[in-house]
């Protein structure tokens, strides 16, 4: 890398810009104003030539700042791909002439946004560093893997296949988990018609003999330290002796236990025998190993099962589960069958109030589980009447009357509680904290979390990974897909979200490659999603900290540790690059190589503002890159206008943004300003989970400040933008250059 | 009650859904539907339906026989098939409404006095004659099903329109008489009764 800084700037004529806007004029503005000392135009400069061109001046001329004036970042990326230099980009096409009419009376205001956005790219581009990964760790191909099931075979299995050695932990004494407790399992393969062998046995054959999978049976995690590429695991074993192994990142498989039909004395539970949970009726099957199934009170060969859906879930009744566990009512159908198949005449009712077969076969095997005559009644049960026979009491919802049905056997489905381990830090409850405290205070306090840590994670942030909704272990079940919240760690199975032993298994080959990704990533000190390969990480000026913990607070992905001295601690490869932490910080010492306080500041400063009187304001849009900023490039792409005093400035997150733009931005004269996330709250469509929360909950305050100026509140306005919102954009803008005209100009012009 | 409908109470006890497959055309699809409820959606009649065909599939799987059997909803099947075009679990709807009221008619115990069994009967006789539908004879007795003082009241009732088709050569007086057959009309005879015996083999097996 040249040692001074030298910002070439290159100006596209293509796609209609050349015609729409004064090309010399552009040249000057990024000459002049934005101080570059290579400006040269192009007709078309993704091409070979222009690229090319580009490159020659990197090459000879030793510009090691490249700005690009022509269509969106996110446009032709393969193309201008250069390395060793750093990128800005003026977005002339989607961001100027695409939203604005092609008429003279609006040629002026169309140059004027153009020559704004060299400006800002020219100002971004002085204050971009070229990111160099810190070095933090090197690769490590060892993955570990927590958890013996079936989907932590696969994982490991998988993983092995590929070339890369991994750990299964096992805490109990035998590979197999769940599915080894099944007498059959749901059917993988067509035509779906009947019970599988759970194929344990032969998997854990298979682990056995890879010579590249080590496994520690009664052994559990006790402390997990480090970061992506450089995780250090105590695996300790029952018997006391610990050993400490370094990897590269992490599987959890920890399953899930089946929902404690104790919670349920309405169904006769614990009363009677013969009200049995799914897996305890695996357990009767396997007793009988194709023989007549025996009810455990008398021995008595069952001639009548019923079973009942949904005990216990999808209710919103305290100790209830609120989700739908997905897997029971095929395990229903399934062990309705271990009876018809061994005898035909014996009943089998399957009592539902919404059936569901997920998974590729599941319809044929609900067909399957008809043809050989298990009946299928839609009702809801109220009551198990306890007896030497349990009666059932439901009301059968298609025929509407109230029904007492005695039968021999009652079984329960019900459904999955994730094995997902202690919540993290900002879950617990209040008593949980103070007992925390209290207890690294040095006084001897029982902390009353009665979930023992799958990974005891040496993590400021929480021993394990945080939990999403009903308590499992997920990012975004729909977004992002085997993403945790915790970088490098990945949940595969029933601990992410409910499913059955093939889903699980699908599962676990996922997870697996996320591993292997990351841990190849974290070697070379690349970010994994949703920022992949970004080399930048956060970096602190120690002198200016105030060690408020801010940033180690709001991180979503637990990356920063507190020093002893209570500095924040960052580990690079934890870190997804969001800039939460940047836009966290009261105090601005936060900062990435490419994207700082100052890389989107001075882009603010750099804006040309009008005169007061010249009535032409300036409304500044802060627009997340994951979703806001394609949303404008789309709306762009479809030619819906929006206001010529727009300048927009992408963010990583809304959660990076720093209060100071938006004081700065107050202060240049800008006359409103909107900010762009992704919605938040339970249905969040954050790539960082919690970074437009934060954004939201930060600008709740921005207020206040305004007020302290002595400006109006609706200068500021923050908004939820999804990818698809492309027609809502335009008009957010445009509603606040109306709203501008009726409180009028900013009085901070100067 | 008949003979034939105690013998097959006592034959099946309480699992009416294995009667019905033995016994009922299509019966055996019965366990096969899935209560989405698109064929009582479907039914352009579905609202004169005491029990829509989706119930009467889930009452005989709950064993309700009498309730089924002697219900008036199968009858009101016009068999305009929509239900079988819809069916996501193709289940020949119509046929086992057809099959049900049947089975309901051999053990002797269907809905007395629905017009819509009655016509059907009718139908049946007047086919079953000549092998051709005698229109004249079959609008007679239909008018007057429900003895002479109604019937002469219907008939009045209808007596333009038939006047009308009389005129347009769409109904012949001589077909108070006789009336037109097919060809062969022995031959005709002779297939309805090897029908007949293969039935009644069939329930016989069935018993």
């Amino acid at each position: 890398m040249a040692d001074e800084m030298k910002i070439g700037a290159y100006i596209c004529n293509g796609c209609g810009i050349g015609e729409r806007l004064d090309s010399s004029q552009l040249e000057m503005t990024a000459t002049r104003d934005g101080k570059a000392a290579v400006c040269q135009q192009h007709d078309f400069l993704c091409s070979e030539a222009g690229v090319k061109m580009i490159q020659d001046d990197i090459d000879n001329e030793g510009v090691n700042h490249v700005v690009l004036a022509a269509c969106s970042r996110r446009a032709k990326t393969e193309a201008f791909n250069f390395d060793n230099v750093t990128l800005s980009r003026a977005n002339l096409r989607e961001g100027v002439i695409w939203v604005r009419p092609d008429e003279d009376d609006q040629r002026e205001t169309t140059q004027e946004m153009a020559d704004d956005y060299i400006r800002m790219a020219c100002a971004e581009s002085k204050y971009m560093k070229i990111p160099e990964a810190s070095g933090q760790q090197s690769v490590n191909k060892n993955i570990l893997i927590a958890g013996g099931g079936v989907a932590g075979m696969t994982a490991a299995l998988e993983a092995s296949k590929a070339g890369y050695p991994c750990t299964i932990v096992e805490k109990s004494g035998e590979l197999g988990g769940a599915t080894a407790k099944l007498y059959k399992k749901i059917p993988t393969s067509a035509p779906y018609a009947d019970p599988e062998d759970n194929g344990v046995d032969a998997m854990v054959a298979a682990v056995e003999a890879d010579s590249n999978i080590t496994v520690c049976l009664n052994s559990t995690l006790t402390n997990t330290a480090g970061a992506p590429g450089r995780f250090a695991a105590d695996i300790s074993t029952e018997s006391g002796s610990t050993e400490t192994k370094d990897f590269g990142a992490i599987v959890q498989a920890s399953g899930f236990t089946e929902y404690d039909a104790n919670q349920l004395p309405e169904f006769a539970y614990g009363k009677n025998k013969d009200v049995v949970t799914q897996m305890e009726l695996e357990a009767l099957a396997k007793e009988a190993d194709g023989g007549a199934i025996k009810r455990p009170s008398d021995g008595k060969e069952v001639q009548s099962v019923l079973f009942i859906q949904c005990a216990g879930q999808r209710s919103k009744k305290e100790g209830h589960l609120e989700h739908c566990s997905g897997y029971c009512c095929s395990a229903s159908i399934k062990q309705a069958m271990y009876f018809k198949d061994q005898n035909a005449d014996v009943d089998t009712t399957v009592l539902f109030s919404d059936l569901r077969t997920p998974g590729a076969g599941g319809e044929n095997f609900y067909r399957s589980g008809q043809k050989k005559g298990v009946i299928f009644t839609k009702g809801i049960a109220s009551e198990v009447v306890d007896g030497a026979n349990p009666t059932v009491k439901f009301k059968d919802l298609i025929l509407d009357e109230d029904v007492d049905l005695e039968v021999d056997m009652v079984v329960l489905a019900t459904g999955m509680v994730p094995n997902a381990g202690q919540p993290s830090r900002a879950e617990l409850t209040d008593q949980d904290n103070e007992d925390i405290a209290a207890e690294k205070a040095g006084e001897e306090k029982e902390i009353r979390i009665d979930v023992e840590s799958i990974l005891n994670l040496d993590y400021r942030q929480g021993k394990d990974v945080p939990h999403m909704d009903n308590g499992f272990a997920d990012s975004h079940f729909i977004c992002f897909p085997y993403e945790t919240q915790r970088t490098g760690i990945y949940t595969a199975g029933p601990v992410r979200r409910p499913m059955d032993t093939q889903q699980a298994m699908d599962d676990a080959m996922g997870a697996a490659m996320k591993a292997i990704a990351a841990a190849e990533n974290a070697g070379l000190g690349k970010a994994a999603h949703p920022r992949v390969a970004d080399l930048s990480f956060p970096t602190f000026r120690a002198e200016g900290c105030t060690q408020c913990k801010r940033c180690t607070v709001e991180c979503p992905f637990g990356a920063i540790n507190e020093t002893d001295d209570g500095y924040p601690e960052f580990n690079e490869s934890r870190c997804r690059r969001c800039g939460t932490c940047m836009g966290a910080c009261p105090v601005r010492v936060i900062s990435f190589e490419n994207y700082s306080i100052d890389t989107v500041g001075q882009q603010l400063k750099a804006v040309d503002i009008p005169d007061e009187f010249d009535e032409k304001p300036r409304i500044l849009v802060l627009a997340c890159e994951n979703d806001a900023y394609p949303a404008l490039d789309m709306a762009a792409q479809n030619k819906l206008e929006y206001s010529a005093f727009t300048r927009i400035i992408p963010v990583r997150c809304l959660g990076s943004v720093s209060l100071s733009w938006i004081t700065d931005s107050m202060n240049s004269g800008y006359d409103g300003i909107i900010l762009m996330g992704c919605p938040s709250g339970d249905d969040y469509q954050c790539h960082f989970v919690k970074g437009s929360l934060m954004a939201q909950e930060r600008m709740s305050k921005v207020g206040d400040t305004l007020e302290s100026l002595s400006l109006e509140k609706e200068r500021v306005q923050t908004y939820e933008i999804s990818i698809t919102d492309i027609h809502k954009v335009p008009k957010i803008i445009n509603e606040m250059v109306d709203t501008i005209e009726q409180i009028g100009m900013s009085p901070f012009k100067f | 009650m008949s003979d034939l409908n105690t013998g097959m109470v006592e034959k099946y006890r309480n699992n009416f859904l294995k009667e019905v497959e033995a016994n009922v055309e299509e019966g055996d699809w019965v366990k096969m539907c899935m209560q989405c409820g698109v064929c009582s959606g479907s039914c352009p009649l579905g609202t004169d339906w005491d029990h829509p065909p989706q119930e009467l599939f889930m009452m005989i799987r709950a064993g309700k026989r009498e309730e089924v059997l002697q219900s008036t909803s199968m009858w009101m099947c016009t068999s305009c098939y929509n239900c079988i075009v819809r069916c996501p679990r193709e289940l020949p709807i119509t046929h086992i409404m057809h099959g049900l009221a049947h089975y309901a008619t051999r053990l002797g115990i269907e809905p007395k006095g629905q017009p819509t069994r009655q016509f059907a009967q009718l139908f049946w006789d007047n086919l079953a004659k000549n092998g051709r539908v005698n229109e004249l004879w079959l609008g007679v007795n239909l008018y007057f099903m429900n003895g002479l003082v109604e019937g002469v009241k219907v008939a009045l009732g209808m007596a333009g329109i038939g006047l009308g088709m009389l005129k347009a050569g769409r109904l012949s007086l001589k077909e108070l008489v006789g009336g037109h057959t097919v060809k062969d009309k022995k031959g005709f005879k002779a297939m309805i009764k090897k029908a007949q015996e293969l039935e009644a083999a069939r329930v016989d097996n069935a018993q």
